[in-house]
């Protein structure tokens, strides 16, 4: 039994955390939401130079073969800037699910690539029109398509870094793939957001501490003043207790039992629950700035919002911990035991 | 990350578990806050424990303990729940007190007092709160005068839980003159001295939980003070983070709790509001998470990391996570909730008490205001 990460695992993620620190500043995704860009393209280029984006593909297909704690944590750090580049959902979820059907497929070969994935879960796809391919779904089997085989309707999100679609196509126009394992990419999106969502939820706060020291009403900065410094303190503890059971299903998805499914619905749910009152603690901290377009706090709290009912609704990921509750045994020496029968 | 036991870890389980199921009392132990039978039937237990070399487990051997990491005193916990044994009538002396002597006690300090708080025979309140002095902890008048080899103690203190039946106290004092933070020292006082006067006060429940203590001239050794004077705030606040970051609460407690309430609602769901249901999960979200916080801290802990300012963020979550979950339990039961085991009606699971109880989380081990507090100053970095 050991909760700690390894030094290689820190140091992966402080090597993502600078890079984004360094390429994805507020004032970044400001120049791109004026000229109405999705990608920048030089920082995902960084992005896949560092390795990023090649964490959970085997090495036969290219990638380096780490596992899902060691992506959590970069997860985690793309929430903490927002990244408006698709690097979960393509490198964590789709690319992942690709390579386990065709490793040798062209769309993996070119790392700079992105690829997009219709999951049944979810009525609209996420950056299907820049996608190199998009993964669709029919009776379970996978199908795989370029986006110009496919009828793309543009659904505008209220996160302006979400481009939603709707997509139409033909089984007979795509390439099948077989059976593909489209629980495992629930799970795997739902535990990459939750990680994001942790990200999202740290960085609310600590722009709202940053404006909280600085910004004086009354004659005294109004982080001075207890009612500000609850809300922020009541969305630290959020925190605190949603990061454990993200990396706790980081560390059991590979189970694929009854237990890490709960275990992911659980971290999902929770930590999106802490984005949200992170942003809006942060948005109140603020005030009349804070409900102004100039402050970034609602670009956490939009993102927030979409990722806490995509990848399935609370209602959904709480009905799999239900499942866990009420057909497993419970207690303490429970916490980290497996039914295999389960799985 | 590796969150699997070790075949050490499982075996070690199996031993507590074996000798849990064989010495825990099969009848229901009256409160040792109820009555000083209560009190003395628990004080037995332990023991029993201590024969069992169950009493301290983390502790060093030679002060009566067994030498054991977290992970080994989290699985005992975990054991010990499940089991149903008696609550830890000691917990103060060997949760609190212990572990701040064995960081701060000198080697005579340790061999005289933690052998027999390990063992139940001498048990410890904590003399900290005083009329004028709860959350503002620095504002004690309490005072101690060096006097030869001794120390003489004055004062008044209050909400000492279970210092009617207690042997010592361990209380904040201050040389007279000194103000705030600086000056407090932290002295062991028997219950018993001659000039201590302990009248005991009732708990919200009826209990004789609480006392408050008369200190008129009571002489105490210069030995029994830790650490050095004038130093007592900072060991204070030493202890109180074992308090607030682990030891006071460990997590089985909570998740035996809503194991129970999870079989409640299965009891109840053909009746109960089908919108509980919620409520349950979240109840057993809340308590896996306390538990997965835990077995984090506990693993940074042994790897070399101290406890720091987010011990509040525990106490926070632990308080509130038992309010919502007695509460979820009462709103089940209905009508029947507000029944006392008195009732020929009522459930099996005390869960009226168990809410009532619940009420005092947020207040005790400094308020769930004064945490927001330390978190928003010393996590966040706000200004005071
Ligand atoms: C069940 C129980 C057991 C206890 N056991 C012990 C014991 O064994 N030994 C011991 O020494 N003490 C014990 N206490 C006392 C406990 O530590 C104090 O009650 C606690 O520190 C609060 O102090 P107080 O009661 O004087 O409340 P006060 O300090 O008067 O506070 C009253 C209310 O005001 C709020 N408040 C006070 N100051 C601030 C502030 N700066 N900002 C915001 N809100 C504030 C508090 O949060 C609280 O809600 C126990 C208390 C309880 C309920």
């Amino acid at each position: 039994m050991d909760f700690t990460l390894s030094d290689e695992q820190m140091m992966f993620a402080e090597t993502a955390r600078t890079l984004f620190a360094d390429s994805c500043t507020p004032d970044h995704w400001r120049k791109m939401m004026e000229a109405g860009a999705a990608h920048d393209d030089a920082r995902w280029a960084s992005i896949v130079e560092t390795g990023l984006s090649l964490m959970l593909l085997p090495e036969s297909a290219g990638g380096i073969d780490l596992s899902e704690i060691d992506f959590t944590l970069i997860a985690q750090e793309a929430g903490y800037v927002a990244l408006p580049e698709p690097l979960v959902e393509s490198a964590g979820v789709a690319a992942p699910m690709l390579a386990a059907l065709a490793p040798g497929h062209a769309a993996l070969a070119d790392p700079l690539a992105t690829i997009a994935i219709a999951h049944p879960i979810n009525p609209f796809v996420a950056n299907a029109d820049s996608a190199a391919a998009i993964l669709l779904e029919k009776e379970g089997e996978a199908y795989l398509v370029t986006p110009d085989q496919v009828t793309l309707t543009a659904q505008a999100s209220i996160d302006p870094f979400r481009r939603l679609f709707r997509v139409e196509w033909d089984a007979a126009n795509a390439t099948p793939l077989g059976k593909a394992d489209w629980d495992l990419a629930l799970d795997r999106a739902a535990l990459f957001n939750a990680a994001m969502g942790l990200g999202l939820a740290q960085r609310a706060v600590d722009l709202a501490v940053d404006y909280a020291k600085e910004r004086q009403q009354f004659g005294k900065p109004i982080g001075s003043y207890q009612a500000v410094k609850h809300h922020l303190a009541s969305a630290q503890v959020a925190i605190e207790f949603a990061r454990p059971v993200v990396m706790a299903a980081a560390a059991e998805i590979g189970h694929r039992d009854m237990q890490a499914r709960a275990r992911v619905s659980h971290a999902k749910i929770v930590a999106l629950e802490a984005a949200d009152k992170a942003a809006r603690a942060s948005i109140q901290v603020h005030g009349a700035m804070g409900y102004s377009w100039e402050v970034d706090a609602h670009l956490f709290l939009k993102r927030a919002l979409a990722l806490s009912r995509n990848w399935g609704t609370p209602a959904f990921h709480r009905a799999r911990i239900a499942q866990r509750l009420f057909t497993q045994p419970n207690g303490p020496e429970q916490t980290f035991a497996r039914e295999s029968k389960n799985a | 990350m590796d969150l699997t036991y070790t075949p050490e870890q499982q075996a070690f389980r199996a031993e507590a578990r074996a000798w849990l199921e064989a010495h825990v009392p099969t009848a229901t132990l009256e409160h040792f806050d109820a009555t000083r039978e209560g009190f003395e039937a628990h004080r037995a237990w332990e023991k029993t424990l201590k024969s069992g070399d169950w009493g301290m487990l983390t502790w060093p051997v030679e002060y009566g303990g067994r030498g054991l990491d977290l992970i080994q005193w989290l699985i005992f916990e975990e054991e010990y729940y499940r089991a149903g044994a008696p609550g830890r009538v000691n917990q103060n002396g060997i949760f609190l007190l212990g572990p701040t002597l064995i960081e701060y006690g000198t080697h005579a300090q340790k061999q005289r007092f933690l052998p027999s708080m390990a063992s139940g025979k001498e048990i410890w309140a904590q003399a900290w709160s005083e009329p004028q002095a709860g959350s503002d902890l620095a504002g004690v008048r309490a005072t101690c005068v060096a006097d030869g080899e001794d120390y003489i103690l004055n004062g008044h203190k209050i909400w000492s839980s279970r210092a009617v039946f207690a042997d010592w106290a361990f209380g904040l004092f201050r040389t007279p003159g000194t103000e705030r933070h600086k000056g407090m020292s932290l002295i062991f006082f028997p219950l018993d001295a001659p000039g201590v006067t302990v009248n005991a006060i009732k708990k919200i429940n009826g209990h004789v939980g609480f006392a408050e203590i008369f200190l008129e001239n009571v002489r105490v050794p210069a030995f029994n003070r830790l650490g050095d004077e004038g130093q007592g705030w900072h060991i204070c606040m030493a202890t109180a983070g074992f308090e607030r970051g682990l030891m006071l609460r460990s997590p089985a407690r909570y998740q035996v709790a809503a194991a129970k309430l999870a079989a409640l609602w299965q009891a109840h769901k053909e009746t109960a509001d089908p919108a509980l249901e919620a409520d349950v999960v979240r109840a057993h979200m809340n308590a896996e998470a306390y538990a997965l916080n835990i077995y984090q801290t506990a693993s940074r802990l042994m790897a070399g990391a101290k406890i720091g300012p987010e011990a509040s963020t525990n106490k926070i979550f632990w308080s509130e996570l038992d309010i919502h979950l007695t509460q979820t339990a009462l709103s089940i039961l209905g009508p029947v909730a507000e029944l006392t085991q008195d009732a020929p009606d009522a459930n099996p699971v005390d869960w009226i008490d168990d809410h009532i109880f619940a009420l005092a989380g947020p207040i005790y081990a400094g308020s769930n205001e004064i945490q927001r507090n330390i978190i928003a100053e010393r996590m966040l970095g706000l200004p005071r």
